[in-house]
Formats: structure tokens, sequence, C-alpha cells
């Protein structure tokens, strides 16, 4: 009973939700703000990517129509990511905030 | 099928969020904050795309494209302020 257009869906469901399930990891769990920046600004861009190419798949299928309203919020997050990433690393370089040091004893 | 996928697509932005809301609350600096509620941002507008699937409704859809733009307003305004001291020049 299941088609491959179902399948499809899903796999990018879980795959976007994979993606932004790692980027707050990153978030919570690196060392300091220039790392921190990485998980939500690189992972959680390509999770949503795989969530809205998703719903295009869906809908499409679903209304007979093609539905591509979706890539206005890939093309939206996908430019704007970058911008508001550099705007607060460059913050953060501007306030002098302590960054992380390998110590000689860790592998 | 798809039910079962967006349900565990709706756990994990959840968990997501749940992570990022504790950096949102512990974040040493201000900026960590910052980069917290902008995560938050992009897991509910990922997270509305997700439910509006599981519902079978293309209704949230707008919501999310908002939920996006303003996201992105939000955290340059604060990242402009915290550069500057000002927001508009």
């Amino acid at each position: 009973m299941t088609t491959a257009w179902e399948l499809l869906v899903s796999a990018l469901l879980l795959l976007g939700g994979a993606f932004c399930f790692l980027g707050a990891l990153g978030l919570a769990k690196l060392p300091d703000v220039f790392m921190r920046l990485h998980g939500p600004s690189k992972a959680s861009t390509l999770g949503i990517g795989c969530l809205a190419i998703g719903s295009m798949v869906y809908f499409t299928v679903r209304e007979g129509a093609p539905s591509v309203h979706e890539l206005l919020i890939i093309a939206f997050i996908a430019m704007t990511t970058p911008v508001s990433a550099h705007l607060v690393a460059r913050a953060a370089l501007h306030r002098r905030l302590p960054r992380w040091k390998r110590r000689d004893d860790t592998p | 099928m798809i039910g079962i996928a967006a349900n565990a697509t709706l756990v994990l932005i959840a968990l997501a969020m749940a992570l990022s809301l504790w950096r949102l609350l512990r974040g040493p600096d201000v900026l960590d904050r910052v980069i917290a509620i902008d995560t938050l941002y992009v897991n509910a507008c990922a997270m509305l795309l997700a439910y509006g699937i599981r519902g079978e409704t293309a209704l949230h859809f707008e919501a999310a494209l908002v939920i996006a733009m303003l996201g992105f307003l939000t955290t340059t305004a604060f990242a402009k302020f915290l550069l500057r001291g000002d927001i508009i020049e």
C-alpha cells in the first residue's frame, strides 16, 4: 500500500527533523560561541530545506497541482541565515568573548 | 506511513527546541541567548511545516513564512545592537 512518494516524503521529513535536532545539539554541547554558531546556521538550514521539499512533494501529489510556495521559505532561510550568523560572529569578536583552547592532555 | 514519520519528526523538533531552550536559559553570554532564540525561530518554522503535513492542511504555511521572516529581523536587530550600541544609526 505504501507508494514511492510516501516513502520519499517520510524520508525527507525524518531527515529534516534529524538535521534540526543535530543543529540544536551542536548549539547545546559545543564549548564556545563561535562553535555554537555552526550548528544552527548550517544544520538547521539543511533541516528546514529538507522539510520544505518534503512538504512541497506532499502537497503537489495530494492536491494534484504543483505547490511551489514552500520555495519561498527555503529561499528566505537560505538568504538570511548567513547574514545573521555573520552579524552575530562579528558582535562576538567585538565583545572579545573567550575562545575554547585545546589543552595538551586532551586527545 | 507519513503520519508516523511526521510524529517522529515532531518529537525530534521538540527535543531540538528543548535543547535550545536549555541554552537560552543557561547561556553564559548574551550572544548565546541570541543564537538560541534564532534556533528556536527556525525550529518553530520547521515544526509548523511538519504539523501541516501531519494534519494534511496547508493552513499553517503562512505562519511558518512569517516566523521565518521575523526571526531574521530579531536576530539582526539584537546583533546590531550588541555590535554598535544602536540599531538604526
